[in-house]
């Protein structure tokens, strides 16, 4: 058994590859005349399936992964172009096609291998396992923070180096010189003692024929020319001229729109809808029961949605219909309560025996928390085109999971494969919203009915009243400290698991750990909401951790770090935290500082927040500051701006978002009852990188399970009040605002 | 048919039945950098100008703005090859993260500088704070628009 650090990680996929190189990394492309085809024009060379090679030595890294503002098509092409050693001018991206031979074979391995300890007779073999297993899976994610520390780390560094081998192997045998004399830069071979150089471009119809290397040798980080530098992405230009184009900007010759209201309670059906389109609706195409939802196909998008919003729809009554909140959260608390006393519940971890320990605890900490469902809100509301014609499909939508949407497209309407096209577009915000296929699958319901492309919109009340959500949850919390305020005990009972499964450790050294869970079940469909389970646990761990330290008497800050004594990486960002945000000086009256720290997708982040409580009760959010180990930042202004983005979306559920349930539907319906965030109420936000040289975390997810504990431990600070129910606007905190005469 | 006038440009729409300036301006004219976030006025994407002033387009029937010069994000460069000031400051500031919203924040800022061409902190607030951005870049919108009124001081001292 061996450990798979970050540098064996990459030398047995290459070395065991063997498997990794020939089967994925780096599959020859022009040899498969498959991927020849789904992304090489007229004279281009396809060296591997991540890039190819124009004659005018342009380079094109090819991208398995969507574009949702995370800079990813810009992190990878640059992990690419500096193993390769191209011309950065002169290089370009391509979003890979949806394809199985795109499938995220590097990403779903990184999930479950991760820094996992394989039996070593596996190790030949593990990569075509997974292979299959993503193939068959369909599975061409982004989401998980995953893009640049797995496929950028595993595919586009491996594709590169390979590359840049395969043109110096043929240059070599071109001149008749070793190897080993020849230098690459800025897409150019060179051979400086004899002074003769060619063009990747003028090698590569020879390098191709080369042999793939198995072992291509990857740059250390003091060889990097790209990564660690913030080139400018490639997607802004057309983000500032309106000329990038979302999903909703599709336009398709011939194309009508349409738009859908479905059973506003879960699982409900249409009873009853009068489908004949009068003459008096003008511009109306066509009225469609969908069996749990009515839509209205017309010549634009008004016309048909205000034919929805007049037309008479009875759904029937479900077991649902008359669910409010509060029974949804006593269902919760009651499952809790048998699950603990019939001794059903499921163990996440144990170690030691909590339960006498916290008996024979001179202090016990309880605490009972509750956070509510939350909507994604993406900007951009959902919606697809769809064109439904001789037996194919062809949708345009942006999808983080392109592949997952043709096999649904083709499942539904029971076609192969092959004949789905999916046209991916950017994406108005995704969240882990954009990974279903629900709102593609309506659309090619839609436009099976029609024999012209429709476009299928969500208004923004259907958007908010029928996303995926995350869950509402309850938590019971409990530690036990001896007499000098050291913990002893921990038992933590919450609902629900998900993924990632790690989320609901704790990172404190606490022995007699208990942590259970039970799965109550609602009739609210669950979705993947940024972070996924590490946004409820980063808020309840460094939130409980916060009453612990209090009640032990301690500085919160210092009492982290002597629980966290034997991890590097955290005592390093606690301690940058701690600097920067001028930890313990003195604040004006009814401010607080609140620190939290969680590690999630690889990467560990801190934050400070700096509150004001006004005499109002309102609570102000001047200023965060961030320090995060990411083990190495790729795009370090990328990366920053991935961490105040996480910064700002849990900041607006901690504040305001909560989704509630009424007659079994959900009750808000647009950004006046579910505000978020907005310029007036953003906080000054400083991030700080520490690249330490570990493994490469995920960027898009990791800063957003810290704020909401950082800013209620900050208003417990500022207040002594401790905030256990979301959202804070919920609470009450007038009452503890002291005067500031 | 009503004549609208965008960018410049005549254009003959189908503005009947109330239909707001937003769906006329994407779907009858193409004109799809203006974007549909709320339909009620609660977030900005499809802000343009009518005559200079910002206005929620998903909002304004599109008949109220025959005869006046309806702006959208396509028509504020000064030509083809040059950027507006703010455009450009977004650029270099790498303002946008999805972009969804950022045709509205723009056309916005371009109103707010039009009127105060170097705005406090709180000035910028209040005149932004009717676009929201789900991904969070107020720190380098603000930062952007600050960065085109310096550019605007120094090319108006000239």
């Amino acid at each position: 058994m061996k450990k798979w650090t970050r540098r064996a990680f990459i030398g047995a996929g290459v070395l065991a590859g063997g498997t990794l190189v020939i089967g994925i990394a780096i599959r020859p492309g022009n040899r498969s005349s498959k991927v020849a085809g789904l992304i090489a024009s007229e004279g281009e060379t396809v060296m591997n399936v991540w890039l190819k090679i124009a004659p005018d030595n342009t380079v094109t890294a090819i991208i398995p992964h969507a574009e949702m503002g995370q800079g990813v098509h810009t992190a990878l092409a640059m992990m690419l172009a500096d193993e390769m050693d191209a011309d950065w001018s002169k290089v370009k991206f391509q979003e890979a096609p949806a394809d199985k031979e795109y499938a995220n074979f590097t990403l779903l391995k990184g999930f479950v291998a991760g820094n996992a300890t394989f039996p070593k007779f596996m190790e030949g073999t593990i990569d075509g396992v997974f292979l299959t297993a993503v193939k068959s899976l369909n599975f061409q994610i982004t989401g998980g923070s995953a893009s640049v520390r797995f496929t950028g780390q595993q595919a586009m560094r491996i594709a590169g180096a390979a590359a840049k081998s395969m043109l110096m192997q043929a240059a070599a045998d071109t001149w008749k010189v070793p190897m080993e004399e020849l230098t690459a830069k800025n897409s150019i071979i060179n051979h400086p003692s004899s002074q003769r150089s060619s063009t990747f471009a003028e090698l590569a119809p020879a390098a191709v024929k080369v042999n793939i290397p198995t072992q291509p040798k990857l740059k250390s980080p003091e060889e990097f020319t790209l990564m660690g530098t913030s080139q400018p992405r490639f997607d802004i230009p057309a983000k500032v001229t309106g000329e990038a184009k979302f999903g909703m900007d599709v336009q398709v010759p011939g194309m009508k729109y349409a738009t859908i209201k479905a059973a506003p309670v879960f699982g409900s059906k249409v009873k009853s809808v009068n489908t004949t389109v009068s003459s008096g609706q003008q511009g109306v195409k066509k009225i469609l029961n969908l069996g749990d939802a009515v839509a209205v196909i017309a010549d634009g998008f008004w016309q048909a949605k205000i034919t929805l919003d007049a037309l008479p729809i009875e759904f029937e009554t479900t077991e649902n219909s008359g669910l409010n909140q509060e029974e949804i959260m006593d269902r919760y608390r009651k499952a809790m309560d048998i699950d603990l006393a019939e001794g059903n519940l499921d163990t996440h971890f144990k170690d030691g025996d909590a339960i006498t320990a916290l008996e024979q605890a001179a202090i016990l900490v309880e605490a009972e928390y509750q956070l509510p469902f939350l909507a994604h809100a993406t900007m951009e509301p959902m919606n697809c085109t769809a064109w439904v014609h001789d037996g194919k499909c062809e949708l345009w939508c942006g999808s983080q999971n392109p592949l997952g949407v043709r096999a649904a497209a083709a499942e539904l309407l029971e076609i192969d494969i092959d004949q789905v096209t999916v046209h991916n577009q950017l994406l108005g915000g995704g969240f882990g919203r954009r990974s279903e296929t629900d709102v593609m699958k309506q659309a090619i319901l839609i436009a099976k009915e029609v024999d012209y492309p429709v476009k299928l919109i969500w208004s923004r009340e259907e958007d908010t009243q029928h996303d995926v959500y995350r869950e509402a949850t309850i938590s019971r919390m409990k530690a036990g400290l001896d007499q000098s305020g050291l913990p002893i005990a921990y038992a933590h009972q919450f609902i629900f698991k998900h993924h990632p499964p790690e989320a609901a450790d704790i990172p404190y050294s606490i022995p007699n750990q208990l942590i259970q869970y039970s799965s109550p079940g609602s009739h609210v469909p669950w979705g993947n909401w940024r972070s996924v389970d590490h946004s409820t646990h980063g808020f309840l761990t460094e939130s409980f951790i916060d009453e612990i330290a209090h009640a032990a008497k301690q500085d919160p800050f210092a009492y982290r770090k002597s629980l966290t004594k034997d991890n590097s990486r955290f005592q390093r960002v606690l301690d940058l935290v701690y600097e920067k945000s001028n930890w313990g000086t003195p604040l004006p009256a009814n401010w607080g500082r609140g620190i939290a720290i969680a590690q999630s997708f690889g990467s560990i982040v801190a934050e400070v927040a700096e509150v004001e409580v006004g005499i109002d009760g309102k609570v102000k959010v001047h200023r965060v500051v961030c320090a995060v180990d990411p083990g190495f930042a790729i795009h370090p202004n990328g990366f920053i701006a991935q961490m105040e983005s996480g910064i700002i979306y849990g900041l607006a559920a901690a504040m305001t978002g909560e989704i509630t349930i009424e007659n079994g539907a959900v009750a808000q319906g647009n950004f006046h009852n579910y505000p978020v965030t907005r310029m007036n109420e953003a906080p000054k936000i400083e991030t700080h990188i520490i690249n330490s040289g570990n493994p490469p975390g995920g960027g898009g997810e990791p800063s957003t399970p810290v704020i909401a504990p950082a800013v209620t431990n900050a208003i417990f600070d500022a207040t002594g009040i401790r905030i256990r129910q979301f959202p804070i606007s919920k609470n009450d905190l007038r009452a503890s605002i002291r005067p500031t005469t | 048919m009503t004549s609208l006038t965008i960018n410049g440009k005549e254009y003959k729409v189908n503005a009947s039945e109330g239909i707001p300036l937003l769906w006329v301006i994407r779907e009858q004219c193409g004109l799809t950098g203006t974007k549909f976030g709320c339909g009620i006025a609660q977030c900005g994407a499809c802000t343009v100008h009518l005559d200079g002033q910002p206005v929620r387009s998903c909002v304004t029937p599109a008949v109220s703005a025959e005869g006046k010069n309806i702006t959208t994000i396509e028509g504020i460069a000064p030509d083809k090859n040059t950027l507006h000031v703010v455009q450009q400051a977004w650029i270099e500031e790498q303002t946008p993260q999805c972009g969804y919203c950022q045709s509205g924040q723009i056309m916005s800022a371009v109103a707010l500088l039009n009127e105060n061409p170097s705005p406090s902190d709180e000035e910028i607030d209040a005149a932004m704070s009717g676009n929201i951005c789900r991904c969070g870049m107020y720190g380098r919108i603000k930062s952007a628009i600050k960065r085109a009124s310096a550019t605007l001081q120094s090319s108006s001292a000239l």
